[in-house]
């Protein structure tokens, strides 16, 4: 397949992005209203409003740190205000997003007030969008293309068809040199080994394993009498899913037959190159695609069985299902009908070509069913309490 | 018209993409090889639920994606529905 190519954003530090986003980004709950303040005031910019960012420490501090900076820096930003209680931590967001050689800029609202920062931060926002509003796209190819897969409210057509569909289009792209990051550690479980078989070398194995076991024992120790039972879901085998390693093997359908995965990378922890990456993530969606985001991902490919309807403000999310009822009751939110994979009318290659034509035009601009629709769900994951 | 798929061709259930009814001959394709099979269908199964592609004694292994999906806990015939009521996980 010749490499296809489409009209993106290559960013100050050479990475391409798909969207040419102004983003307003609170480095805490209590700077929320004035970034959405700022929002309101300046059209062609977006806050991204989030409830964390006071008294977190150790490694749930580093994981928000890596969040917000990640996400400033994702080549889908073109520029960035931050805006924060007090100047240190709002510092410390903007140094980090600055080394992607990309404008941005902080201010804190101690010693301002709302108002005052909100008409600074305002004039500086508006500097902003007319600039990047003028950014002309450039010619880019897939393999310069950063993508994450994950899926969600999965059932039996997942495994046979949406799942799978993802899985060839993970192993042309990955051949055709882009960067791709699958996860989900919690759903991985009962497929563990056939996921650990998939990495490159014995030591990234053995990383993958030591991530599985840490995640599994954390849910077997938090775990309540609630979850014990859960896997698979009363859904599920309702579904005609029986034991928890089918469910486990149709999620890693998504990771194609071919590729294996170089590295093994902690939350929202950038790949340092090409090809199939592991990351450590949660199963919810928003969380996990959030994650992604801030790694850098610039799009996500989401297979979906009753239909799941997630978005992302910076990542563009594609949905693709196999279950026709889906397909028929929530349209609006489907981008791939792939159901003609159960009738015998398409096979996985076809499709998988279908979802890279989907993709590319995804690329190209055209809004996901998400973004039409405004699904936003910026989500951080946080490990434990704050002090 | 397809009836149910079968992940990889060695796989020992397939799945219906219909729901399949007691006593009808199930037409079925293998997803990597488009390798035609078929099976009389010995009871109703489901839309999205497995059908055995050959018998089973208890104790043997059912191995869907071309992967070891469990145990079997009770005997089923080709063509039987198999689920929760004669397939166990083996890790508890």
């Amino acid at each position: 397949m010749k490499i296809p190519k489409f009209m993106g954003y290559r960013r100050e530090n050479g990475r391409v992005g798909i969207r040419n986003h102004v983003v307003i980004l609170p480095l805490d709950d209590l700077s929320n209203a004035a970034c959405e303040a700022v929002a309101n005031n300046i059209k062609g910019t977006m806050a991204l409003p989030h409830p964390y960012g006071r008294l977190q420490f150790g490694e749930d501090l580093e994981l928000f740190f890596r969040t917000l900076i990640g996400t400033g820096a994702n080549p889908n930003a073109a520029a960035v205000v931050v805006i924060g209680i007090e100047p240190e931590w709002t510092d410390r967001v903007v140094q980090g997003i600055a080394k992607t050689g990309k404008p941005v800029k902080g201010f804190s609202i101690e010693r301002n007030g709302d108002i005052n920062t909100i008409a600074m931060a305002s004039r500086q926002a508006k500097e902003y969008v007319q600039w990047a509003t003028e950014i002309q796209k450039t010619e880019c190819s897939l393999d310069e293309l950063y993508l994450s897969v994950k899926c969600g409210e999965s059932d039996t057509t997942s495994g046979l068809a949406s799942n799978p569909t993802v899985g060839n289009l993970v192993d042309k792209c990955v051949e055709m040199g882009a960067t791709v990051s699958f996860g989900e550690t919690s759903e991985i479980t009962g497929g563990e080994l056939v996921c650990k078989a998939r990495a490159a070398t014995p030591e990234i194995a053995e990383k993958f394993m030591e991530t599985w076991t840490e995640y599994n024992d954390f849910i077997m120790k938090e775990k309540t009498d609630d979850l014990s039972g859960s896997q698979p879901t009363k859904g599920n085998i309702r579904g005609g899913l029986t034991t928890i390693e089918e469910k486990a093997l149709g999620n890693l359908q998504k990771i194609g037959k071919k590729a294996r995965y170089v590295g093994v990378l902690k939350p929202a922890e950038a790949p340092k190159g090409k090809g199939l990456w592991y990351m450590d993530t949660s199963s919810a969606a928003a969380e996990a695609v959030t994650l992604w985001a801030a790694s850098g991902a610039v799009v996500h490919l989401f297979p979906t069985g009753q239909g799941n309807i997630i978005g992302n403000p910076i990542e563009p999310v594609i949905k693709l299902s196999a279950n026709p009822i889906t397909c028929s009751t929530m349209s609006e939110h489907v981008d791939l009908d792939v159901s003609g994979i159960l009738r015998g009318e398409m096979n996985l290659d076809e499709a998988g070509d279908r979802l890279i034509e989907v993709m590319i035009r995804t690329c190209n601009g055209r809004f996901t069913a998400a973004e039409a629709l405004g699904h936003r769900e910026f989500v951080l994951t946080k490990l434990y309490r704050s002090a | 018209m397809i009836q149910f798929l079968v992940h990889e061709k060695n796989d020992t259930v397939g799945v219906a993409t219909v729901d399949i009814k007691a006593g009808e001959t199930a037409k079925g394709l293998a997803m990597d090889t488009e390798e035609k099979v078929e099976v009389k269908a010995l009871m109703d199964i489901p839309l999205g639920h497995k059908i055995a592609l050959r018998d089973f004694k208890s104790g043997d292994t059912v191995t869907k994606y071309g992967h070891d999906i469990g145990k079997v806990v009770a005997a089923i015939r080709k063509g039987e529905h198999v689920h929760v009521h004669n397939l166990k996980t083996k890790r508890w």
